[in-house]
């Protein structure tokens, strides 16, 4: 199966550009646009875990190591088109158009961090594994019922492909040709349990086959592969070509949260290695130095520029309103039940000492 | 000019399939999805002739997957359709529980209301007509647990359709459990027209003086013969309320019901244990507790599985054991 389901690859570790069909698009200011946002997702995701090691933020979801897979998925949608999360694609999530304070909320235990922005389309972060595969299918369904154009993209993880969702969602899609792109992001572990224990097939990419969708098999690391890959996924599907799978092989530096131990159960040397091998960022960095797009200025500005954006976004998570509990009541029903009211409103008179 | 309303003797089913023509033919965004409802209209018949008229791109025969189906309808709901799914028997929900308590219910909290799912899960459930094992489960008091989630039961045709339609029309999730044995049972009269019954309003059976007797769905007509039984034997008199949602319960009814008798008979088919009854004992002794009589009775299924059919008549509630109950709440 890895024969038929190799990983592919635009530009190789070295920054050496191998397919020349993306030739075209690797200009210096989509290139560096792309770094940005993944120097963005970085160093929030940094940001995120020195805040919750300070216990200023709840526990927090690392993407670190994943930003190319995030990052590069996400800028190959548009708006319009939905986006479906996991709790680790913040990055993703950041691209698309969450702001910086969003997330922050989120972290901080704030309903108001899961709602994107006016007229953007990302559903609250899933967390129950692979449920969300069904609503991507559901909502492009729809769409195509609509005759709209616009497609679902859903993140998911290598254990989320063991899931019974992982297999509904994707023969749903397939049996009624739904414009979705099911992205996977493999980083090698499902918490603590490696690709090998979690499945004997070689590849995700292959998962596919059994629903008659296409699956291709992406080096997660290389944005240019993933932007690639994505976007002739998504055209495909606002074509009315239906779904594809794709399989993004990339790593998680870190643990899988920040109350996990990952020197429990691998070894973190390899994270160590991989930062200077497969890192995303830096094999960007390597092909933009290559092709003389690169300047230092350049660097420290947007790395200045992005310091002071996520300042200001903790600023306003600082500022933010106390949570307030009728946001609780008021958004279980369209309209709040007797029950709901009649808690409401014993909470609330204990709260103001109107009762012992 | 007033047209009359046209009248027809419908049974139970007959008018579930009336409320979803009626609100398909209304609504363009209102969808039938479930295993086998399109060619062979489900397999009661619910959706007899629906696929016929609406098509398959209304009446959707999806694979057999009840997470699968429950999961992609809220991608529906979310994206401007109103999903009527059919869940076949509600013994067979159990792979969909997940979506339903992890997503359809929350989504409204967990995004403050920028999406909401309007989504109706439809599922025939109870013991008494000789289905095989797990199809007779009456497990109604699992949902009601479900924050988000109001679950409605009928008992006659003529409450079928209005509450069908009134669940097709909430914003919010609705699971509307149908009992099997009432589905043909009887006939009644139910308007052509469209008409709602409003969800979280319980309907007198009939009324009485002495004993406050609440039920739902298959166990209404059945609590009706026990109350003839008794009352042609005794001279006292029983207050019969169909509950017909029980979440929310209809707080106001049963406790006036309560202030007037003083007396409590609860009966239904679920299990004992941690049910709707001891919702509707909580809420009598939050509501009416200095009216109290007597202790409340409760006569119910046991906390096991619904037996295979050579048993289920044990399981279910018996006119003696209704009988003796009520006896009991007026002995003291």
């Amino acid at each position: 199966m890895l024969e038929k389901f190799p990983l592919t690859q635009y530009v190789s570790e070295d920054g050496k550009l191998l397919d020349d069909t993306a030739k075209e698009m690797m200009n210096p200011d989509t290139l560096k646009h792309f770094y940005e946002k993944m120097l963005r997702a970085r160093m929030m995701d940094k940001k995120c875990t020195n805040l919750q090691r300070q216990g200023r933020i709840g526990t927090y979801v690392q993407y670190e190591g994943q930003e190319a897979a995030q990052v590069g998925s996400a800028l190959a949608i548009e708006e319009g088109d939905w986006m479906f999360p996991t709790y680790r694609d913040h990055a993703a999530t950041m691209t698309f158009g969450h702001s910086l304070r969003s997330l922050l909320l989120y972290w901080v235990g704030r309903i108001e961090g899961g709602i994107p922005p006016e007229g953007k389309n990302i559903f609250p972060p899933a967390v129950p594994i692979a449920s969300q595969l069904l609503h991507a299918t559901g909502v492009a369904w729809a769409e195509k019922k609509k005759n709209s154009d616009r497609v679902s993209l859903v993140y998911f993880g290598d254990g989320a492909t063991s899931e019974g969702d992982f297999h509904e969602g994707l023969n749903f899609a397939s049996v009624f040709k739904a414009p979705v792109v099911f992205f996977n992001q493999n980083n090698g572990y499902a918490i603590s349990v490696p690709m090998e224990k979690q499945m004997n097939s070689k590849t995700i990419a292959q998962k596919g086959l059994s629903y008659d969708i296409p699956g291709i098999r992406i080096d997660g690391n290389d944005i240019v592969a993933v932007y690639m890959e994505t976007k002739k996924a998504v055209e495909r599907a606002r074509n009315g070509g239906g779904p594809t799978l794709i399989e993004a092989v990339t790593w998680r530096y870190g643990a899988h949260t920040t109350a996990d131990d990952p020197s429990k159960y691998r070894d973190q040397s390899e994270s160590e290695l991989r930062r200077g091998t497969t890192d995303p960022l830096l094999r960007l960095e390597k092909y933009m130095k290559n092709e003389q797009f690169w300047s230092e200025e350049w660097f420290q500005a947007i790395e200045q520029q992005i310091s002071n954006e996520i300042n200001t976004a903790l600023a306003e998570m600082q500022d933010f309103p106390e949570a307030d509990i009728d946001n609780v009541f008021d958004n279980v029903f369209e309209k709040p039940t007797w029950t709901l009211e009649e808690q409401r409103e014993h909470h609330n008179s204990i709260k103001r000492g109107q009762k012992s | 000019m007033t047209t009359a309303v046209q009248i027809k003797q419908l049974t139970m089913v007959q008018a579930l399939t009336d409320a979803m023509r009626t609100m398909l033919v209304q609504d363009e965004a209102v969808l039938v999805l479930g295993e086998d409802v399109g060619t062979n209209g489900g397999v009661f018949r619910a959706t007899d002739g629906l696929f016929e008229q609406f098509g398959e791109e209304r009446i959707i025969d999806t694979p057999l997957a009840e997470s699968g189906i429950v999961g992609t309808s809220i991608g529906l709901a979310v994206n401007g359709f109103r999903p009527i799914v059919e869940i076949q028997f509600l013994g067979f929900i159990y792979p969909a529980f997940n979506q339903l308590m992890t997503h359809a219910t929350r989504m409204r909290q967990r995004s403050m209301g920028r999406y909401t799912v309007p989504m109706v899960i439809r599922a025939p459930y109870g013991a008494g007509v000789k289905a095989p094992e797990i199809h007779s489960d009456s497990v109604e008091g699992l949902f009601t647990q479900i924050p988000g989630l109001k679950v409605v039961i009928p008992s006659n045709a003529y409450d079928a359709k209005g509450l069908l339609i009134a669940s097709i029309e909430d914003p919010d999730p609705v699971l509307f459990l149908e009992p099997m044995r009432s589905y043909r049972s009887s006939r009644m009269e139910v308007p052509e027209e469209k008409y709602t019954i409003e969800l979280g309003k319980a309907a007198y059976v009939k009324k009485g003086e002495d004993v406050s007797i609440f039920t739902w769905g298959a166990m209404v007509p059945d609590t009706m013969k026990a109350v003839e039984d008794f009352e042609k034997n005794h001279d006292a008199t029983c207050d019969v309320i169909d509950l017909r949602t029980l979440y929310p319960l209809d707080k106001e009814m049963i406790q006036k019901s309560v202030e007037k008798t003083g007396r409590v008979v609860i009966i239904h088919e679920a299990p004992a244990t941690g049910g709707v009854n001891a919702e509707i004992i909580s809420l009598i002794n939050d509501a009416a507790f200095f009216f109290l009589k007597a202790p409340i009775q409760k006569v119910t299924g046991f906390d096991t599985p619904v037996p295979v059919y050579s048993l289920e008549k044990e399981y279910l509630p018996s006119k003696e054991k209704m009988i003796n109950a009520i006896n009991t709440a007026l002995s003291y």
